[in-house]
């Protein structure tokens, strides 16, 4: 997470690490999609390939959010996440599928997964995919907000197929992030080295200099 | 599972992590299985309950060291050199976006039964008490010799031939004293006995040059270490494989690698099998095929003090040459905080380590012990260093080494190019990977 303010205006610019959980197929990578590029795509594929997305939603006019989201990249599948995946992220979004009643279970057991191991004041919201198809429905919108509300989660049920409550979901999590606190630490707050940078000197590699 | 792979690797260790994630960047179908439940294997970083139940089996965690999730205990003690082979190779992926490093803020080295920073700059160099006044110049000569030796430009070669003279016929050369051969050689080049004195000077040099370089790069020491710990990089890799199309199970048993004709087909696990032409795996998976070639002590010691006498680093390695101490092997101690994410709050991390020489390890190591300061925590381990018998070549195994006694990654890396060439008939040659290839990307 950075923050930053732009000394010409009082515009301010803060950065977080959102993450995505879930059971395969759920929707999490169509969300993604939905949300910054406004697509969807019904013969989605099994994800591989995606890493990071980034996009930047203005919350007011003074205050923007730049998401930095992470994919699974396939590595939920056969319980494989890395534990790096969820290190360090500011926000999760552990997504179910509202017409298969297991993926709700699994959805639980990464929301206890990332309480004991991630971030403690992690941001999660939970969201229930394909909202468009309701007939389908195995799991009841009060059950989930129920179990949503006793473990301090943020609860939409949402769909990535026709756009409902997706921009209101992230716009949701943007809201909760710790802007304040985020933004009353120093801009230089102490960061790691830079490894892409240049070698400080000519590596000794001279005569001169050497008072030994 | 039941599927054909190009490669299928066994253990998710750093060298195998590398090697998976290499692959599938070049676009081979990689299957990566672990037994464990969590990435790593023996260079992996546990939690302090991880820690109790390998060490320690039903004995409980000692409640002063606070909350397990900030703890993430290395197995293996090992530095990033500034400008070594891993740094260059986390560039060239860009597995380096995953993690953060911070500098490891001195280099120790013991003499006289005392220990000494070794320096990184000038007025360091000055002041420090490892050498007299004279003895500065006679190293001062020789580290202008190295710096400007050129390869065909025999006005620098001072009368010597990197390839044909030793070692020890270079430092004779420059007057070196004794307790000076054992700074440059175990200090600077990192050598764990002496046996490079008799040997052509050349890859000592090159040692010292990339000591050299290492140290000028950031600083304070010519050591990286990842926040949150070493276990951060088979992780990273693991993820450039994932990335990539490569497939992962953890928690998954490996009953047999399949043979056809002698030659590895594939894996069966319970009754899956998945096939592939290329096996990789580290010593664990193939007991029958490896041989011993030592035997290493590692002594997990947890602190709640910096060491004595080396100004409150956070962190730290010490070298021990073994003449000072009248070894074969030298013994190092690396150090490791709080600050580092891989301990709770007012905590450090120190492994004493060396390649074993008696029946009595622990007594070997009672000369860096006593460097410590009390220690609140202690967790011995002692493993075989395992190299496979066979190249490969003929059952299309290919086994790594286990992690060695040496303070840092470049023998790790050396394997890595190793394996590679010996299943590619070529040499490993790293392509940067474009630097936006995973933004705003989905397939
Ligand atoms: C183990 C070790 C021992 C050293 N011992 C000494 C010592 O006794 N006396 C000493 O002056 N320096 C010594 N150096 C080099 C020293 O640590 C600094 O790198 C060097 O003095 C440059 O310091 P600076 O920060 O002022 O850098 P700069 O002002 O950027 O460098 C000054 C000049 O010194 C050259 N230089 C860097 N390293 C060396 C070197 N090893 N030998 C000769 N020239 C070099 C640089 O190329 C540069 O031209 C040692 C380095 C190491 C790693
Ligand atoms: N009807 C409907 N289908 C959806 C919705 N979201 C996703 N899908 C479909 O569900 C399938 C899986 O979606 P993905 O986004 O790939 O799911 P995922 O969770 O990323 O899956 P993995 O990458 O395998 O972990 C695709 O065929 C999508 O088209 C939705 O809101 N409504
Ligand atoms: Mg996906």
């Amino acid at each position: 997470m950075a923050v930053a303010r732009d000394s010409t205006s009082s515009t301010r610019f803060a950065q977080f690490k959102l993450v995505l959980l879930g059971e395969s197929a759920v929707g999490k990578s169509s969300l993604v999609l939905r949300f910054v590029k406004d697509q969807f795509d019904d013969y989605r594929e099994s994800t591989i390939g995606a890493a990071f997305l980034t996009q930047t939603i203005a919350l007011d006019e003074s205050t923007t959010i730049k998401f930095e989201i992470w994919d699974t990249a396939g590595q939920e599948r056969y319980k494989s996440l890395a534990p790096m995946y969820y290190r360090n992220a500011n926000c999760a979004v552990v997504v179910y599928d509202i017409t298969q009643a297991a993926s709700l279970d699994k959805a639980k057991s990464w929301v206890k997964e990332l309480q004991r191991q991630a971030n403690e004041n992690i941001i999660i919201a939970l969201a229930g995919n394909k909202l468009d198809l309701d007939g389908k429905r195995q799991v009841e919108t009060a059950a989930a907000e129920a179990y949503a509300s006793e473990s301090g989660l943020l609860f939409f049920e949402t769909s990535a197929k026709s756009g409902e409550n997706v921009t209101e979901l992230f716009t949701a999590i943007a809201k909760r992030l710790p802007l304040e606190t985020a933004s009353s630490r120093q801009r230089t707050a102490p960061k790691g080295v830079d490894l892409s940078r240049p070698n400080r000197r000519a590596p000794a590699a001279s005569n001169n200099g050497c008072t030994c | 599972m039941d599927e054909q792979y190009d490669v299928i690797v066994l253990g998710t260790g750093l060298t195998e992590c590398i090697l998976s994630g290499i692959f599938s960047v070049e676009g081979k179908k990689v299957l990566h299985i672990d037994r464990q439940d969590h990435y790593g294997g023996e260079s992996a970083s546990l939690s302090l309950s991880q820690i109790y139940e390998k060490f320690r089996p039903g004995e409980p965690v000692r409640q002063s060291l606070g909350r397990d999730r900030d703890w993430n205990v290395d197995l293996i003690p090992k530095f990033l050199m500034a400008n070594g082979e891993l740094t260059n190779i986390l560039m060239h992926t860009n597995v380096t976006r995953y993690m953060e490093f911070k500098q490891i803020s001195g280099s120790y080295v013991y003499r006289d039964r005392r220990i000494a920073k070794v320096p990184s700059n000038e007025m360091e160099a000055i002041r420090s008490p490892l050498m007299g006044l004279f003895e500065k110049r006679r190293m001062k000569r020789f580290f202008e010799f190295i710096s400007n030796y050129e390869e065909g430009n025999p006005s620098t070669y001072q009368g010597l031939n990197l390839d044909r003279n030793s070692m020890l016929e270079v430092y004779t050369k420059f007057g070196l004293e004794a307790g000076t051969k054992d700074f440059i050689g175990h200090a600077m080049a990192l050598y764990l006995d002496d046996d490079y004195l008799t040997k052509p000077a050349r890859e000592t040099v090159e040692r010292i040059l990339l000591y050299a370089k290492s140290m000028a790069r950031f600083g304070k020491s010519p050591y990286l270490y990842p926040l949150y710990g070493l276990g951060e990089l088979p992780q990273g890799f693991a993820r450039l494989s994932a990335i990539y199309g490569g497939t992962y199970m953890l928690d998954k048993p490996v009953d047999e690698v399949v043979y056809e004709n002698g030659v590895a087909v594939g894996v069966r696990s319970g009754d899956e099998t998945a096939r592939a032409k290329i096996i990789i795996g580290d010593p664990t998976y193939f007991p029958t095929k490896v041989r011993k070639t030592g035997k290493v002590i590692r002594v997990i010691c947890v602190l709640t003090r910096p060491i004595p006498n080396t100004d409150n680093a956070d962190s730290l390695q010490i070298v021990i040459p073994q003449n000072q101490i009248g070894r074969k092997h030298d013994i190092y101690i690396a150090m490791v905080s709080a600050s580092h994410k891989v301990a709770s709050e007012g905590h450090y991390l120190a492994i004493v380590s060396t390649i074993i020489e008696t029946d009595n390890p622990l007594n070997e190591i009672t000369p860096a012990m006593h460097l410590l300061g009390p220690v609140v925590e202690k967790f011995v381990g002692i493993t075989d260093l395992l190299e496979p018998v066979e190249d490969g070549t003929k059952d299309h195994v290919y086994i790594s080494k286990s992690y060695d006694a040496t303070s840092h990654f470049e023998t790790t890396t050396d394997d890595v190019k190793d394996i590679y060439e010996r299943i590619e008939g070529k040499p490993l040659v790293l392509k940067k990977r474009p630097v936006d290839d995973e933004d705003n990307f989905t397939a």
